[in-house]
């Protein structure tokens, strides 16, 4: 779908590794330059007219990213550099402030190490435990074994929407629901799921979100947390600066309202017209659309994958593109270097997922993540490549 | 040497890796390359008896490059002294780095002359070597 949008796709190249970061339609790279080009200053201090233009499109973005993920407020819309510094903020700002020793945080072991490193550092200045889920048989994530694993002391599940080498969709609305009748709060990683399948944070009605631009077609270091606007008011911002504070003496200061609050120093511009951009691409397509037209690719590959005896692929039923296998004695990296010979992309390692390998066995596999713009005519060539496994050994030095 | 022996040497030190095995001997000193690579996992483990290399071992999941390399190295040092041993690996270096480099010293490692043009697999080739250089560096030559 919509291929003539990507000039990356002009080249002799078949991209697999969307999970990692996505391409970017011609109408994001233009209004990034169209910035720098054309009205380039800083935000919310130009008494000059293009300094204005720079207001009008942060909002624009602010604007459209509450509707995108169907927030209440533009106040609850927090731009960050991405994912990674979304759940640090939530951990270090708000759960900092309100966890006691002893005090019970649920993980999972499918999960990045963004959403583990900053809980396990908390856990270590607080004396808190945390805790992980197990997975079931497919490795999923379910409401009942997250049900084993809460008690009285369970204040925090911290759970990706879709997990990354699963990439299963996880039941965050059932959770939210079983955890706020036990004053439990749900914090959600939506990377994954945020530009492959419509997020609805009202519907779903997690404390926080988090999600990066650069998984959904928008530019790398921009990023979005979104949280409950009275949890926010909560919240201390992590940086101090310029443009967050409404006035400041010598020893003391005030800072300003939601969400200005949380965003010190010259923001990242031309990011945020670049998510902007990214949001009015994505919803110019549909999410629907985009979700139901990889769920089919997915399941192209899959059953073409699946005939190939040596191949064992560690997710065989999973509700996004993301399929995750190794080729029977042949190691994951060597896989991904042969199919690069012929300009295939794809991920081989644990994909920041170290703590999975406790859970499926192996620690490093290949990792397909596919995007609407990918084809069942590249996952052919893949198969093809993949369909002889001597070829693979001959060529993989 | 040709690329068809090079190819044919590096795969028989990935399926039959020399001295693949953990050792649980507190004589021998040992070094781990987990930080190195998210994905190459090499343990080493090297018995050192008066000044020279009696025996290396290692063990883990590595890709065909760092296993054939590591199995290589293995082969080329036991039996070299500590200084052999420094300037067997500082050789090695140099080739992959496209210096200056003694031919002779390396024997098969030399099936690794042409790996710089494959930019993704130059840490796997060197892997053992940033493994082996943690234990004897440390050592008195
Ligand atoms: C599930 C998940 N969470 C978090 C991240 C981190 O995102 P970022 O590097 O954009 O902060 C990733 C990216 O790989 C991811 O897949």
């Amino acid at each position: 779908m919509n291929r003539n949008d990507f000039l990356m796709l002009n080249q002799d190249i078949i991209f697999f590794d969307n999970a990692a970061t996505t391409f970017k339609p011609v109408s994001v790279v233009n209004a990034i330059t169209d910035y720098y080009n054309k009205y380039c200053c800083n935000a919310f201090r130009g008494d000059y007219k293009i300094g204005l233009i720079v207001d009008d499109n942060i909002n624009n973005t602010r604007n459209l990213v509450k509707d995108y993920i169907n927030a209440n407020s533009t106040k609850e819309i927090i731009f960050t550099s991405g994912t990674t510094e979304g759940i640090n903020i939530v951990a270090a700002g708000y759960f900092r402030k309100i966890l006691k020793e002893h005090d019970e945080i649920i993980l999972s072991k499918g999960d990045h190490a963004s959403n583990i490193m900053p809980w396990q550092r908390l856990a270590s200045e607080l004396n808190l435990v945390i805790k992980y889920v197990d997975l079931d048989d497919s490795n999923y994530v379910t409401l009942d074994n997250i049900k084993r694993v809460v008690t009285p002391n369970t204040k925090v599940i911290s759970l990706a929407y879709i997990s990354n080498v699963i990439g299963d969709l996880r039941p965050i609305k059932e959770i939210t629901n079983f955890a706020h009748q036990n004053g439990i709060y749900v914090v959600c990683d939506a990377s994954q799921s945020v530009g492959h399948r419509k997020t609805d944070v009202q519907d779903l009605d997690v404390d926080f979100l988090v999600f990066s631009g650069h998984k959904m077609y928008g530019p790398t270091g921009i990023g979005v947390l979104y949280g409950k606007k009275d949890l926010l008011e909560l919240t201390d911002p992590i940086n101090l600066g310029g443009g967050m504070n409404e006035t400041f003496t010598d020893f003391d200061y005030q800072l300003k309202e939601l969400p200005t609050r949380f965003e010190a120093g010259t923001l990242n511009i031309a990011g945020i017209i670049g998510l902007g951009e990214a949001i009015k691409y994505i919803n110019s397509i549909g999410i629907d659309k985009i979700s139901e037209y990889e769920y089919k690719l997915r399941e192209y590959l899959v059953n073409k994958l699946i005939k190939l005896d040596y191949i064992d692929i560690i997710n065989l039923e999973s509700d996004s593109g993301i399929v995750t296998f190794n080729v029977d004695g042949i190691f994951a990296q060597d896989v991904a270097i042969y199919l690069d010979k012929y300009n295939i992309c794809v991920r081989a390692g644990n994909h920041c997922t170290k703590l999975l390998k406790d859970v499926i066995n192996v620690r490093n596999t290949i990792r397909i993540s596919l995007a609407f713009y990918n084809t069942t005519e590249e996952i052919d060539t893949l198969v093809d490549l993949l369909s002889d496994k001597d070829k693979i050994i001959r060529e993989m030095l | 040497m040709d690329d068809e022996l090079k190819r044919s040497i590096i795969l028989d030190n990935f399926s039959n890796p020399k001295n693949k095995r953990v050792v649980d001997d507190p004589s021998y000193l040992t070094s781990n390359t987990n930080n190195e690579s998210c994905i190459d996992n090499i343990d080493l483990f090297v018995k050192v008896e008066d000044g020279k290399i009696v025996d290396i071992c290692f063990n883990g999941e590595a890709c065909a490059i760092s296993t054939s390399s590591t199995s290589i190295m293995i082969k080329n040092l036991i039996g070299k002294t500590i200084k052999e041993a420094k300037a067997y690996v500082n050789n090695f270096e140099a080739m992959v780095n496209e210096e200056a480099y003694d031919e002779e010293l390396l024997n098969d490692a030399i099936v690794y002359e042409d790996i710089y043009k494959q930019k993704n697999r130059v840490k796997c080739a060197t892997l053992p070597y940033t493994g082996i250089k943690k234990i004897i560096n440390n050592l008195e030559d």
